[in-house]
Parts: structure tokens; sequence; C-alpha cells
């Protein structure tokens, strides 16, 4: 193996050394005390249940994506959007900033409802919509907050090449504003489903994860519930290292990405 | 000197700033004239408006009194045509570029072609000699190699004017001298006029043609002191005896606008920042 | 760390200096928006919503119709302003004692007790995980992809069975509370307390100084700053735990159960679910104040101002 491959290995070995030590014992302990089937299913049972339940599980978790990604997708665009007018406006910013910081400090979730009753229960829009609003905040005070990082030494610099806002917008401001987006990103992507999956508990069509969860827990078929929540936890951490992945290529100079560097 | 005019030339300038109760005059009475190809060196204590000064220079800010005429021009226009470049302490190179797309910054701005800033920047990395590290990110550079090529960016659009504000203070001595005798070959080279603001007399002596020595707030120009040291100057030149008178002379001009018995007030006052009694 | 990537790069979170001053003149802009949204609000309903026929007792003879006709932005879906307003005052059901505005009050404060112990249980949690992060790299390569991982599982679903194994109420509500506060007070923890200049940790060697006094005198301040910011969007994320936590318990007395209840209700009156969703509103800000009012005392004088 090459030195590079091994160096790899052997620094995530301890994660996996963790997660086959646990599942390990988990399935020993379930076995052994032969705790109540239902408060703890033995991870073999869940994978049974996962196998057996795949086509229904793969369809609700496709469902359930659709509803992370298309709110994440207006979310962001939204928040940019208006990041963008904000940061090019002190009186703006003083203004919506400490606002958007209050709403982001709102449980958004309790909008749930009032976006089923808009929207239709079972539509994946009233998800978007949640979604959307629980993306939009972090974007939008990310990317402000981005926008306006620029040193006063490199303005100054721009200055002395009499170049024009949009020159340090493009140049200086849009650059420096990339690591606080992946930072919203990061945050956002794991935020879209899980306000997919919690709007869905409020209501929902029959095949989304939520609400899989929900009915398979209520008639204590909880194997089953289990393997939504680890399909639930895979899409999500899926999503977040599409990001990752992507803040690799973007910014492959920031610090935290080579830091990365095992 | 030829008999062209002065590249820079300042009238009676004069720079206040509002602070907190009032007013604090940075900047009085300055009249100066660098002629075309000098190298000149600003020099005083702390807080005596060297900086502020090469700003004023730039454009950067506006005086309050006083005129700034750069290339012929108000100060404005000629920041406007760029007939400048400025170096500052902090190399200020951009994170996320190539050094070779940092020295390409300025003629980005400047709408020149992709083909030409190439080249460009090709020329400027080969006389700071920094060629061998165009596509290395700048956290790949010692110190030193950032503020070359931060020189070469200031370079790339052939200005008339170097404007560089204690480019190798963050720098170890023995890199300074190195960088010193380095600029000194672009300066030859490229026969820009710079005007080079210091903490360091030896730096000040063994660069300039000419040293300025201005006065602690409000910043007065007290002498100029005129580097008569031959040309090309290197090591031995750091030995010579006029190079040791020139750099005591310096010394003893900035030491002689205040007297030795009031030397503990002053250093009370430069911690307040009170004025004196 | 180079000067370019110093200015650009991983800076400690920033307080504002003008600390109080600064949180008012923030609170005014705050209200100046809201006034704004509420002006808005009745113009879209002007423009789009349903006929109005009398505005605060006020009759409009003829009454005024909309241009438009927007689904959303009708008296069922969206009730005006002074509807809702007026629901805080009125029984909260047809032979209810109480206001709605009071039932609303003691639900709020009985959320609000479980999202402030489930912040307090998260916060120790994610420190004590953070330390001995710091202490052990080969426990934090161990362990941090899973911290991470906890984060996308949805624990809402795990709910129910939480209530099994903890048995109690309201001891579920404060679990579920802390699992959603632990994990940002983790990762700002990591960060914060492996953010002293190495220079100083040197110094502290050379006085021959335990790990605890360098985690007490130089790791945990220079920490504070990230763990602040942590800490609000921690009370954000406590109080929606709470929230939800206590839906599929259907604990009574607190505002899971109230958002249920008056969606039920949603028909006969919209305004309540609409008041009750503004009053979360109000919890979750209320709580985020209280540690941005923390954090300016103390971290008084540090770092250089910020927004909010």
């Amino acid at each position: 193996m090459s030195p590079r491959l091994l160096a790899q290995a052997r620094y995530y070995f301890p994660a996996v050394a963790v997660f086959v030590l646990v599942i390990g014992t988990w399935e020993v302990i379930v076995r052994v005390l032969n705790v109540e089937r239902f408060l703890l299913p033995r991870p073999s049972e869940i994978y049974t249940s996962l196998v057996e339940n795949w086509d229904v599980l793969a369809v609700a978790g496709r469902n359930t994506l659709i509803e992370a990604v298309g709110g994440f997708a207006i979310g962001l665009v939204a928040g940019l959007l208006v990041a963008f007018a904000t940061a090019s406006f002190a009186l703006a910013r003083g203004a919506l900033m400490p606002f958007a910081i209050a709403a982001n400090a709102v449980p958004i979730v309790a909008f749930a409802p009032i976006m089923n009753n808009w929207f239709g229960v079972t539509s994946p829009v009233s998800k978007m919509m949640i979604v959307a609003v629980l993306v939009f905040f972090p974007v939008m005070i990310n990317v402000v907050r981005g926008l306006t990082s620029a040193e006063p030494a490199v303005l100054e610099l721009m200055r002395s090449y009499a170049a024009t806002d949009a020159e340090v917008l493009r140049k200086v401001r849009i650059p420096a504003a990339l690591p606080y987006f992946f930072t919203a990103l990061k945050v956002s992507a794991t935020l879209s489903l899980i306000g997919a999956i919690v709007g869905e508990y409020f209501g929902g069509a029959n095949e989304v994860l939520g609400r899989l969860i929900v009915e398979s827990a209520a008639f204590l078929r909880f194997s089953t519930a289990w393997a939504a929540i680890i399909i639930a936890a895979a899409i999500g951490i899926g999503f977040y290292l599409l990001i990752i992945a992507l803040e690799r290529v973007l910014m492959p100079w920031h610090a935290s990405v080579r830091a990365r560097e095992p | 000197m030829t008999g062209s005019p002065p590249i820079v030339r300042l009238g009676s300038v004069g720079k206040q700033f509002a602070v907190a109760g009032g007013s604090t005059v940075a900047l009085e009475g300055i009249e100066l004239a660098i002629a075309a190809g000098e190298f000149v060196s600003l020099i005083g204590p702390s807080g005596c408006g060297k900086s502020t000064l090469l700003r004023i220079i730039g454009d950067l800010i506006r005086p309050s009194s006083g005129t700034v005429e750069v290339n012929g021009k108000p100060a404005v226009r000629a920041r406007r045509d760029r007939d400048y470049g400025m170096v500052f302490q902090a190399p200020v190179l951009f994170d996320w570029r190539t050094i070779e797309q940092n020295v390409q910054l300025p003629l980005e701005i400047m709408n020149t072609t992709r083909g030409d800033r190439a080249r460009r920047a090709a020329e400027m990395l080969d006389l700071v000699e920094l060629a061998d590290f165009r596509r290395h990110y700048p956290w790949q550079l010692s110190g030193g190699m950032q503020q070359r090529a931060a020189i070469a960016r200031a370079l790339a659009f052939e200005p008339k004017l170097l404007l560089m504000d204690e480019p190798f203070g963050a720098l170890d001595e023995m890199t300074r001298e190195r960088m010193n005798d380095e600029l000194l070959r672009i300066w030859e080279r490229t026969g820009t006029t710079i005007v080079f603001v210091t903490h360091s007399i030896p730096e000040a002596v063994f660069l300039s043609s000419r040293v300025v020595v201005m006065s602690r707030r409000p910043g007065r120009i007290t002498h100029v002191i005129d580097v008569d040291l031959p040309r090309p100057r290197t090591d031995p030149t750091r030995e010579s005896e006029r190079y040791f008178e020139l750099v005591t002379a310096v010394r003893e001009a900035l030491r002689s606008e205040r007297g030795a018995e009031d030397l503990g007030a002053l250093d009370a006052a430069e911690i307040t920042g009170e004025p004196l009694a | 760390m180079t000067a370019a990537s110093a200015t650009l790069g991983r800076r400690a979170p920033t307080v504002s200096a003008h600390g109080l001053g600064g949180m008012l003149r923030g609170a005014a802009s705050f209200v100046a928006v809201i006034a704004l949204l509420v002006i808005a609000w009745e113009a879209a309903k002007w423009i789009a919503g349903d006929p109005w026929r009398e505005v605060l007792g006020v009759p409009f003879e003829p009454p005024h119709v909309p241009w438009l006709d927007i689904k959303q932005l009708n008296d069922q879906n969206l009730p005006h302003v002074w509807e809702i307003v007026g629901a805080y005052f009125r029984p909260a059901t047809r032979n209810s004692d109480f206001t709605l505005g009071a039932v609303l009050i003691d639900a709020a404060i009985f959320t609000g007790r479980s999202a402030v112990l489930g912040f307090a249980a998260g916060a120790i949690f994610g420190l004590i995980l953070a330390i001995v992060f710091v202490h052990s790299a080969l426990l934090e390569r161990a362990l941090v992809p899973y911290v991470i991982a906890s984060q996308t599982v949805p624990i809402v679903a795990l709910a129910p069975m939480i209530v099994l194994w903890v048995g109690r109420d309201w001891g579920s509500v404060v679990l579920v509370s802390a699992y959603l506060t632990f994990f940002p007070v983790t990762i700002a923890a990591v960060r914060g307390l492996a953010s002293p200049d190495p220079r100083a940790l040197e110094l502290m060697r050379s006085y021959a100084t335990g790990w605890w006094h360098v985690l007490w005198k130089v790791r945990f301040p220079a920490a504070l700053p990230y763990l602040f910011t942590a800490f609000k969007i921690s009370a954000t994320a406590s109080v929606v735990g709470a929230i939800v936590g206590e839906e599929p318990t259907g604990i009574r007395g607190g505002l899971g159960r109230a958002i249920l209840q008056f969606n039920e209700q949603y028909i006969s009156g919209p305004e309540k679910l609409w008041a009750t969703v503004f009053a979360c509103a109000v919890l979750g800000i209320t709580l985020f104040l209280i540690v941005r009012v923390a954090e300016t005392l103390v971290l008084r004088g540090r770092s250089a101002p910020s927004d909010l």
C-alpha cells in the first residue's frame, strides 16, 4: 500500500473501530440481557428490516430528499439575493441584520402547521417552505458577514488601484465570503433534512420518512423505525459530504480545507 | 537631476484628525519635492505621521490643507490614472490566488489583455526571483518571499512612483538586508521613483539618495539629509566610515529636536498620547 | 499563519464593543422591521386578500374588495394582525376561564423551563466532550464523525422511544433538548479550547502547571467567545427541541401541545394558532437575548465590534 493510503487508513481507523465496537457490543448486549425487543432492536434485526422494507424506504427517502433539496434551493437563492442587497447598503445592514439574527432564533418548525394549512398537508411544497425559511437565515447572515469581512488593508490596496465597487465585489468580497458561505451551507444541509422530517411530523404525504418513522413507532415496529432513521441519517451525511467535496474543489486554498489532509 | 519637473510636490500640506474631545494635528506645513528617479526615505519617531504622509501622496487620505501633486497632476487624478504603486508592511496578498494571479491583480483591473498580463507578471516575477513559485499560494511562501511578490505586484504596471510603507518591518535583520539589496537592484533596473517609510536608520541611509527626518506629532520636516554614498551600494558600503557618519547624522537629527532633559517626559507622552504641557 | 491568511482565515468571533448601547440600537432596528412587516402584511391583504368589512371596529361601507385573490392571503390563512393580537385577550377555548395570553404564558414558561434545563445539560455535556477531544487526539478522531452524524438523525423520531427509556414526561423533553444543544457547543468548544497561541501554552508549561490549570486559566478563557457564538445557536435549538419533544408525548402544559391543539381548531380560529406560533417565536428570541446579554457582560471589553 502506498504510504499516503496507509496514512489515511491510520487516520480513519479509530472511527471505524468505534463503529465496529459499538455495533458488536449492542448486538451482544441485547442478545445476552434479552432487553425488551421494542426498546432496542438488535442491529441484525434493524438490518433485516432495512432489507425487507427497502422499496418503501427508498421511495420515502426520495420524497423527503426532494422536499429537503427543494427547500434548500429556495432558501439558498433567497438568502443570497437578500444578502447581496443588504451588504451593499449600510442602512439596510443595520436594520436587517439584527432582525435576521433574532429571526434565526425563532423555532421555525412552529410554523409547520401554518405552512401545511397554506400549501396543503400532503403537498411537498409545504415542507419545502419550512426548509426554505430554515435555510434562508443562516445563509443570509453568513453571506452578509462574509461580504463585509474584507480587511481595511485589502480595501486600501484596491483603492490605490482606483478599482470600482463592482471590481472590489468580484475580486475581493466574493472570494472572501466563500468560507462563510460554506459554513452556512454545511449548517443548512443538515437543517434541511431535519426540517423536512420534522415538518412531515406535523402532517405529510404517506410515503415520506417522517411519517414512516412516526407510524412505525406507533405500531411498535421499532426496527422499521430505526431503519428509516438510518436512511435519513445516511442521506443527511451524504448531503454534508457533498458540501465538503464542493468546498475542497472551490476553496483548496483555505486553511480549514488544508488542515483536513491527514 | 535633469531639470524635469518633480514627480512629487507637496505644498504646505497639513492633516488634522478628529478625535474624542477635539482634533489632533498629525502633519503641519509639509513642503517636499521629489525628483524623478530619486529614492527618498521618510523617517521619524512613532506617531510622527510618516505613514499618513505617504497615504496623502497616494490619495488614500485627503490632506486638510495644502496641495499634493503627483506627476504634475493633483493626487486624485494620479491615483485614477494609476501613476503609482503601493507596498504595505503586510504583503496583503489574496489567499485565494496563486502568486502569479496576485501579481496580475492590478493588470486585471486596468483591463490589460490576458497575454500581456501573463507576460508582465512573468517579467516581474523574474525580476524579484520568484519565477519558480508562480503557481504557489501565499501561505506556501515565507514572509520575505511574500513581500517580494507584493513588490512584483506593485511594479507590474510600471508605475512612475512606488510608495512603500515599512515593507520590511516584519522581517528579521538578515532577510531585511538582503531585501534592501534586492530593492536597490530592482530600483536601478526600473528607474522608478521610490518614497520609502521606515523606522530603521541604517535602512534609510543604505537605500536612499535623501533621508527626510520628521518630528514627532505634529509631524513636520525637520531635516533633509543628502546621502552621498556611491552606488551601487553593497555590503562593503555598510562597513564604510561615511556610512557610519551618515547614520550618526540621522540619529542626531532625530534626537536633536528634543533635548536630553525632555527624554523622560517624552516617553510618558508617547505612552499616554497627551500633549506635553 | 501568513499575514494574508490571518486577514481572511480563521478569526475568533467578536463581540459588540458598544455593549448595551449597540444592543439597544439593534432592538430599535428589530422593532422597525417588525413595524414594516406588519404594514406589509396588511398591505398584502388589502391588495390580494378577502374583502375588508371593518378595521378595528370602524366599518367600511361598502366593503373594500381587493384587486387580486391569493389563497394564502385570505382571512382564514393570514388573519388580520389585530385579530391575532386580540386573540391573546380572549378566552383560550370556548369554556375556558383563562385568556389565551395567560395560557400561552404558562405554556411558554413550562416549555422554557425544559429548554433551559436541556440547554444546560447539553452545554455541559458538549463542554466535557470537547475537553476530552482537546486532550486526546485519538478519541477526537474516533468520535467526531459520530458527533457530526448524530445531528443528521432526526431526534424527534426517537422521542417516543426516549420517553419509554426515561419514563418521565419532562425528562424526555429535556433529553431531546439537550441532544440538539450539545453539538454546536462541542464543535465550538473544540475550536475555542484549541485556539490559544501555542506560545501561551508554552509559557504555562514553563511554569510547570498541570493540565487542569492550563485548561482553566488559558484554554477556557480563550474559548469563551466561541462558546457564546455556539450558545446563541443552542438557545434556539433547545427551544426547538423542547417544543418538538413535547409533541409525541402530548405533554400537557407546554407550547408543543398548544400548537397541536390550536392546529386542530384551525378552521374555527386560525388566529389562535398564529398567536401560539408567535408565542414560540418570543420564547426563542427571549432565550437568545438572555444569552446575548450574558455574552456582553462576560466578554466585556474584549475584541472588536461586530453585528448583533
